[in-house]
């Protein structure tokens, strides 16, 4: 089911050099996950070993190789973060949700991430969801966020 | 618009948009970076638009989307021309009125102006806030002039002039001269000689040759160039076009953090822009110069920032890092000599072409030129990005410009310089920020990552977070790195939970020693910095949670204890209804009571608690006093009398 839409992302870089992570965070883009059917594809289509394409995709944290629920929220625990507070809005959040960090809701309602810094240091504690930033968290501003989430 | 096909061509188009530019016009400039848009600007400017029409200001007043001003904590800011009045923490609610006094009567909505803290006093122009006023910004000031979609408006800043002035003007030496004699290093971490890389660069042998942009970023507490990338793209894009001209290369490559995605999009739309225009691509303005670039997105991995690892990723691969006895400025993608500066570095090019090398070697100390841009966060009133020369003192940048500690509280120490840099405590707050001060103090300059800690910040609990931090991007290749973070990870932890002993302590100096000689790259190099700055600063708290199970910080969760005072609790509920954990025992008229057992240390109390009756108490090192007798606990109020 996957191949035609891959043989499109491939097809979009044409013979250049080194597009292997390029190509991944396509697919992650469009996915939500790298499914082993597209890495079996890449590996056909651009004559790159199977256990390489897994190596980088398991080295990245930005590829997932497990499915994602159709939320996905991101705590940054950057140092800034960190130091006001982002462990404890992490914990609220793990509550919240029911999960934890690198899970997913069974509902697949939604999928919790940490970050090392999303770069909004001035704001912190940050999070992200479906790549909308909130800044300046507190318990009380992650209930509204979530329960706006259908 | 047509390809420019030589500097005259680029000069008259020029003309042509600054003609075209009203400086009376009405317009509202509004910062649309990642970071106000995580305060909500822009339902600030969706209400604009719609209170525009409903005023009948439509088609008069034009609204502008431009990069980041620096001061996040006061966002959403916007600026309405011609006046240049800057208003601070606008929300939708507030558009209205500045539509109906600002923009038509030339009002002024006060409330809206920055106010002083201290005096009270509020700031008509940009200049007379405290933030602004002790910083020289020579990079960021052009972001709130500039629409960064918008390659006209950096042609209207002067835009690749220094690039037209580089290939019509100026022989490759020249430009090599002029960057040696500004004595640029770069601002990417070590602090490096421009110069000696781009010289190594274009000296080696072999063909094609590589330049590279790093916005990998990966410092977290750094977003300078997440700012400069979304507001100025162009200012970089010119640089490294400059670079390529001295060292002889034709092919670039800027690499983003998948994180930025806003960073990637500006940046693309200036490619396109610059390509269109001729700026970029086959025979730049008809100088017979080629250069072609291509962005490469980062898939997150910290240790990618690192040179040779962010080569390997651009070839396609796992970003791990290799030995650097091969300089990569030498045999770097595909071994191919190639040179790779930080955006800032970068962005300071066409700065030197334009004003000269004097110019820029006049700025700065000794041994570091011109301005750094630093992430002021943390735990300090004004957090955002700041601008100054080098040189200036930690203090004028955290207390004069950072307004000083949040709520009114003690300074602990700095931790500059990301994960590989150290935490430098009060005693050298008077100290010059340069490179080589910093790192005579045992940090770094690193990207210039600042963040802030007051008396709540633990500094075995940090030197654990960085430890863990480093432990979980290492890439795992050398043993030191990757077996000795792991062992102090251990250590560490033990002392945070109280189970520490003396000999810890000396197994970290002698982890922190090896991992520092023997790693591979810079990662496991600097990995033990925040350890030893923190043992050498701060020995006083790894003594007092080794000898006396005790966190100074109140932030160890294994060496604090809630309970509730219960002279002060009045039975309000409110602890009661926020415990997670059902910890809290209570109703209405009776003393709050936690129960020891149940209570995860989450501080949902303590954070509740109402501060009129600052109830709970944290307490460390001493036992948690026993409960209050049940039939002690009902409170005696006297009835509210009611009024007649």
């Amino acid at each position: 089911m996957y191949e035609d839409r891959i043989d499109q992302i491939i097809g979009k870089y044409g013979n250049e050099k080194g597009v292997l992570i390029q190509l991944l965070l396509d697919i992650q883009h469009e996915f939500g996950w790298i499914p082993k059917e597209a890495i079996k594809r890449i590996s056909e289509r651009l004559k790159i070993p199977f256990s390489q394409i897994f190596r980088v995709a398991s080295f990245y944290t930005a590829l997932s190789l497990k499915p994602i629920g159709r939320h996905l929220v991101r705590v940054c625990v950057g140092t800034a973060c960190y130091v006001r507070g982002a462990p404890r809005i992490l914990d609220s959040v793990e509550d919240k949700l029911g999960i934890k960090s690198g899970e997913t809701t069974s509902d697949d309602k939604f999928s919790l991430e940490t970050v090392n810094c999303l770069g909004c240091c001035a704001l912190g504690p940050v999070i992200e969801v479906d790549g909308q930033y909130f800044g300046k968290l507190n318990s009380e501003k992650l209930e509204k966020i979530f329960s706006s989430c259908d | 618009m047509k390809p420019l096909k030589s500097p005259a061509d680029l000069e008259k188009l020029r003309k042509d948009i600054l003609a075209k530019k009203d400086s009376k016009r009405l317009a509202i400039a509004a910062c649309v970076s990642t970071g106000c848009q995580a305060l909500g600007v822009q339902k600030v400017l969706e209400a604009f638009d719609e209170e525009i029409k409903k005023q009948g200001l439509e088609g008069k007043v034009e609204i502008k989307e431009t990069g980041c001003l620096g001061f996040c904590e006061k966002g959403p800011r916007i600026v309405i021309y011609p006046e240049e009045i800057y208003y601070f923490q606008v929300k939708p609610s507030d558009v209205p009125e500045i539509v109906s006094k600002t923009l038509i009567k030339n009002e002024i909505v006060e409330r809206l102006l920055y106010t002083d803290p201290v005096t009270g006093q509020r700031a008509r122009y940009l200049s007379e806030v405290p933030f602004y006023k002790y910083q020289n910004r020579l990079l960021m000031e052009s972001n709130s002039k500039i629409d960064p979609k918008k390659i006209e408006d950096y042609l209207a800043i002067d835009g690749y002039k220094a690039l037209a002035k580089v290939l019509f003007k100026m022989t490759p030496e020249a430009v090599m001269k002029a960057v040696k004699d500004s004595n640029l290093r770069g601002r990417g971490g070590g602090g490096f000689p421009t110069y000696r890389k781009w010289e190594s660069s274009r000296n080696a042998p072999g063909e094609p040759k590589y330049v590279i942009v790093n916005c990998d970023e990966g410092d977290p507490g750094a977003f300078m160039n997440r700012a400069l990338m979304e507001g100025n793209p162009h200012s970089i894009l010119e640089g490294l076009i400059i670079g390529a001209y001295a060292i002889g290369s034709h092919e670039g490559f800027i690499y983003v953090r998948q994180e930025y995605p806003l960073a990637v999009e500006n940046m693309e739309t200036a490619i396109k822009q610059a390509e269109e225009l001729g700026l970029l691509g086959k025979d730049i303005l008809g100088s017979g110069f080629d250069f072609k670039v291509k962005i490469h997105k980062g898939a997150g991995a910290f240790v990618s920032g690192e040179s040779s690892a962010l080569m390997t990723a651009i070839e396609g691969n796992v970003g791990e890092p290799r030995p650097k006895y091969v300089h990569t400025s030498e045999k770097g993608i595909w071994d191919k000599p190639s040179t790779l500066n930080n955006v800032e570095t970068w962005a300071n090019v066409p700065l030197i072409i334009n004003h000269g090398a004097k110019w820029f070697a006049s700025i700065g100390t000794a041994g570091s030129k011109g301005t750094k841009i630093f992430a002021l966060a943390g735990k300090v009133n004004n957090t955002g990005l700041v601008e100054v020369p080098f040189g200036v003192s930690l203090k004028d940048i955290i207390y004069k410009i950072g307004g000083g500690i949040r709520n009114g509280k003690e300074f602990k120490g700095v931790q500059t310089g990301g994960p590989s840099g150290g935490v430098i405590p009060k005693q050298h707050l008077n100290s010059p920020v340069d490179f080589d001060e910093l790192t005579n103090l045992g940090s770094m300059m690193g990207s210039g990552g600042m963040i802030v800690m007051d008396e709540d910040t633990c500094m075995v609990e940090l030197a654990r977070y960085f430890v863990n931090f480093l432990c979980d991007e290492s890439c795992g290749k050398c043993t030191p790195c990757r077996e000795g973070l792991k062992q102090a990870s251990i250590i560490l932890n033990r002392i945070a939970s109280g189970k520490g002993t003396e000999e810890d302590i000396e197994n970290l100096k002698k982890i922190a020693e090896v991992t520092s000689v023997a790693s591979l790259c810079a990662l496991g190099q600097t990995a033990a910095n925040p350890l030893l700055t923190t043992l050498r600063y701060f020995s006083d708290e790894y003594k007092a949670h080794i000898e006396e199970k005790r966190c100074p910080a109140l932030a160890c969760k294994e060496l604090v204890s809630y309970y509730i005072d219960p002279e002060k609790c009045q039975a309000c509920m409110i602890c009661h209804r926020n415990c997670p954990a059902d910890a809290v025992i209570g109703e209405k008229m009776k003393i709050h009571v936690i129960d020891q057992s149940k209570c995860i240390k989450c501080g949902a109390c303590y954070d509740v608690c109402p501060p009129r009756f600052g109830a709970v108490k944290k307490i460390s090192g001493q036992p948690v006093p026993p409960p209050i007798p049940e039939e002690e606990r009902l409170i005696k109020r006297p009835r509210k009398e009611k009024r007649s």
